[in-house]
């Protein structure tokens, strides 16, 4: 992290503070100092000396942004990312937080890694939490050692984009997961259903001549994982990136049976469905599949009625090589830190009426709560001073082309969104300023 | 000379003039204008139309009739023609699509027309190239040259396609020939009705176009029939999708009893390659009504026409 060495202090003025965990959503000015939040208070009662002084009128002051879901490509595959470089798009998202998938070259499965990723050389402009793999080398086989893994900081466990197939293993997995109170981010997808597919099955994929992945693929995981997870009280079970109405079924059924299953949706899934891929447009594609419309929706109504724990991007940069391809031959994924916000206020509060409020949990205390993310998410006094300030009216348009991603691969290039990061402060510092 | 970070490659507005991805983007006027050209092209005649221009074909699958008719279709026009097989050429050493198509352009031709085994891959293409991209079967897509030419085949025996009752037995799931016929047959007014267990044809492709008919029963799909075109079968993909071949044949092999039950003076129709005793009998794909045989003679004439429209001055 850039810092410097001197400490400071940072007084954020007049700003709508939105956060649920202090059951706040008032104008109030929020002072920082020494990386923590030393106060909050109704504007103009702070008294004492800034060191500096932010002007938040009409913005939006919220707890420091949570990705609990991205790539950032290194170790291995620093031509596609680097820490740097994911890090340098997620404060230009908003996002003080990430937390980077292990299907690295080669794969986080080791304390060793774990150390390397979180080393100070690495340049992340923002909190990196590395999520270690599941298994060893993510073959789905042999359980990585969790407490190791755990006491060197990752988070959680996951084997993200190979998912943890074996009953047996994952039983295994969730067992440990419930003696040492450590999460298991599962990747649903019966990939035994969806050989040789790359796309939602539907009406889109028989026009195109493409497999598709059916529904079921992803339910199916999901249920046996949620099944699985209530054998052992105290199990961490999170889905990633859920995609279809008959997945978040079985997530309802699960947290009404009072297990500890919690689960995110990406921007995009929220945005577009198989009907918007034209063309073989490889920027479409991406794991899970963008779905039909009737899972849209019910995603977005699984965002109001509470189901949804946290909006993830699921950020997979790739190089060209790896996209300007064949559709089938093309990479899963596409970039997203850039994009969240505005995505996430143009398609769900702007045209579905999710309240603000709701937008910035599932960004701040939602991810938080899932991976256990002491003092973040939250500005209550003495939580980590980690800020995302953002315009929830402003209008602009996303250029590709200026990402600080090393990757362009998105579909939302040339979009007109709604709502704007103006900062993003983490432990105290400004790391990102927009215009 | 400093590198500069400027793109190698560069998405053009879109597919060059006179490029044919598929029949679903196609008007039907398009159609109908590419029928008649094809009607008024003489494949023993040689016409200078083409004459200097140069055509690639450039094939990542095996291709008989596809091909040949290409090559025959260009140099009855003037032009012509180099071949490039993906086995044997530079493909093998790894070269990606886009830098085969880069490279091929950049040795002066004028045209390619590409057989893929990927969906899509003439599209991509075509969306990186400035010269007419012609699509010669792209996987389970389209293979719009086929439909163009199944049309122009049915033309020669019945006034129009409007009003016809037209039925598609067979693996459709599978056939990039169905879909490209689909269209084709539903743009120019025929009514079309798909025949094949669900494995091989599922209920979504009823939304391919809109009034598209289902059944399950091959006496039902043939009944009153004015054209049947007959799908090729591949064993083994019957046994993958753990199919009885008996009870495959049983259910939906066309026969000549079944072909009893169609419109009289019925059309029997087949793209080739056929499998006799497979998805019909021996005595159907010679039978008085099937036009198998002239469907490949009418790929000429059709390509040709396709050719003048991409490289020529063209309806």
């Amino acid at each position: 992290m850039s810092r410097d060495t001197k400490p400071l202090s940072l007084l954020i003025r007049g700003g709508r503070v939105i956060d649920s965990v202090a059951r706040i959503d008032a104008v109030m000015d929020v002072l920082l100092r020494d990386g923590q939040v030393a106060e909050i208070a109704p504007p103009n009662k702070l008294r004492g000396e800034a060191d500096e002084k932010f002007e938040a009128r009409g913005l939006v002051v919220a707890p420091g942004f949570i990705d609990l879901h991205v790539h950032l490509r290194e170790p291995g595959q620093s031509y596609k990312e680097t820490i740097a470089s994911g890090t340098a798009a997620a404060a230009a998202g908003g996002f003080t937080s990430v937390c980077c998938m292990p299907n690295t070259t080669p794969v986080l499965d080791s304390p060793e890694w774990v150390t390397w990723v979180r080393q100070p050389q690495r340049g992340a402009m923002v909190n990196v939490f590395p999520v270690a793999a599941a298994t060893q080398a993510s073959k789905g086989a042999v359980l990585t050692d969790f407490r190791a893994l755990q006491r060197a900081g990752a988070v959680a466990v996951s084997d993200d984009g190979k998912p943890i197939l074996s009953e047996t293993t994952m039983r295994d997995a969730l067992r440990t997961s419930a003696e040492i109170n450590f999460p298991i981010i599962q990747h649903a997808e019966d990939t035994r259903l969806t050989q040789n597919c790359s796309l939602n099955e539907g009406p889109t994929s028989f026009r195109l001549g493409l497999r598709g992945m059916s529904d079921a693929s992803e339910a199916v995981i999901v249920d046996r994982d949620v099944q699985l997870a209530q054998q052992f009280n105290g199990a961490r079970l999170h889905l990633a990136h859920l995609s279809t109405a008959d997945g978040l079924k079985s997530v309802r059924r699960g947290k009404r049976n009072r297990a500890r299953v919690t689960c995110e949706i990406t921007p995009h899934h929220c945005a577009l469905t198989d009907a918007d891929l034209r063309d073989y447009d490889t920027s479409f594609k991406m794991n899970p599949p963008l779905r039909s419309a009737e899972d849209r929706e019910a995603l977005v109504a699984a965002v109001s009625d509470g189901t949804i724990d946290a909006i993830a991007t699921d950020h997979a940069p790739h190089a060209p090589h790896e996209k300007i391809i064949e559709f089938e031959r093309a990479a899963f994924g596409i970039t997203g830190l850039e994009t969240a916000l505005g995505l996430a206020i143009t398609v769900l509060h702007v045209a579905n009426r999710v309240p603000l409020e709701r937008i910035v949990e599932l960004f701040t205390s939602g991810p938080a709560r899932v991976l256990d993310l002491r003092g973040r998410g939250t500005l209550l006094r003495g939580s980590h001073a980690d800020v995302t300030i953002f315009d929830p009216k402003k209008r602009w348009t996303f250029e590709a082309a200026k990402s600080r991603s090393k990757s362009r691969n998105t579909p939302f290039d040339g979009w007109q969104l709604t709502g704007r990061v103006v900062a993003t402060i983490v432990a105290g510092r400004i790391v990102y300023r927009g215009n | 000379m400093p590198v500069s970070a400027k793109p190698a490659k560069t998405q053009t507005a879109g597919p060059a003039r006179g490029s044919l991805l598929g029949v679903e983007k196609l008007p039907a006027r398009d159609i109908t204008a590419l029928l008649e050209l094809a009607r008024r092209m003489d494949p023993l005649k040689t016409r200078p139309a083409l004459r200097g221009k140069r055509v690639l074909l450039l094939f990542y699958e095996p291709s008989t009739r596809t091909r040949t008719s290409f090559e025959i279709a260009a140099q009855a026009l003037g032009a012509a023609t180099s071949l490039v097989l993906s086995s044997g050429s530079s493909v093998e050493k790894g070269e990606s699509l886009l830098d085969t198509a880069y490279t091929l352009r950049a040795v002066g031709v004028d045209a390619i027309v590409v057989r893929h085994p990927n969906s899509g891959a003439p599209h991509l293409m075509a969306n990186y190239l400035d010269i007419p991209v012609i699509n010669a079967g792209d996987g389970m897509h389209e293979h719009p040259t086929q439909a163009l030419l199944d049309a122009y085949t049915i033309l020669r025996h019945k006034k129009k396609l409007s009003g016809l009752q037209v039925t598609i037995v067979g693996d459709v799931y599978h056939s990039r020939v169905a879909r490209s016929a689909i269209h084709l047959f539903s743009k120019l007014g025929a009514r079309v009705t798909l025949c094949g267990p669900p494995e091989l044809l599922p209920e979504i492709a009823a939304t391919l176009v809109e009034g598209l008919r289902i059944t399950r029963s091959s006496e039902e799909a043939v009944r009153g029939a004015d054209v049947i075109m007959v799908l090729r079968l591949q064993r083994e993909r019957l046994a993958g999708l753990k199919i009885s071949l008996p009870d495959y044949i049983s259910r939906y092999q066309i026969t000549l009893a079944r072909l009893r039950l169609a419109a009289p003076e019925a059309l029997l129709m087949h793209p080739g390659p056929i499998n006799r005793g497979l998805e019909l009998t021996w005595e159907a794909a010679d039978c008085e009504q099937s036009v198998i045989v002239e469907e490949v003679s009418n790929g000429v004439p059709v390509r040709m026409a396709v050719l003048a429209r991409a490289l020529g001055k063209g309806p």
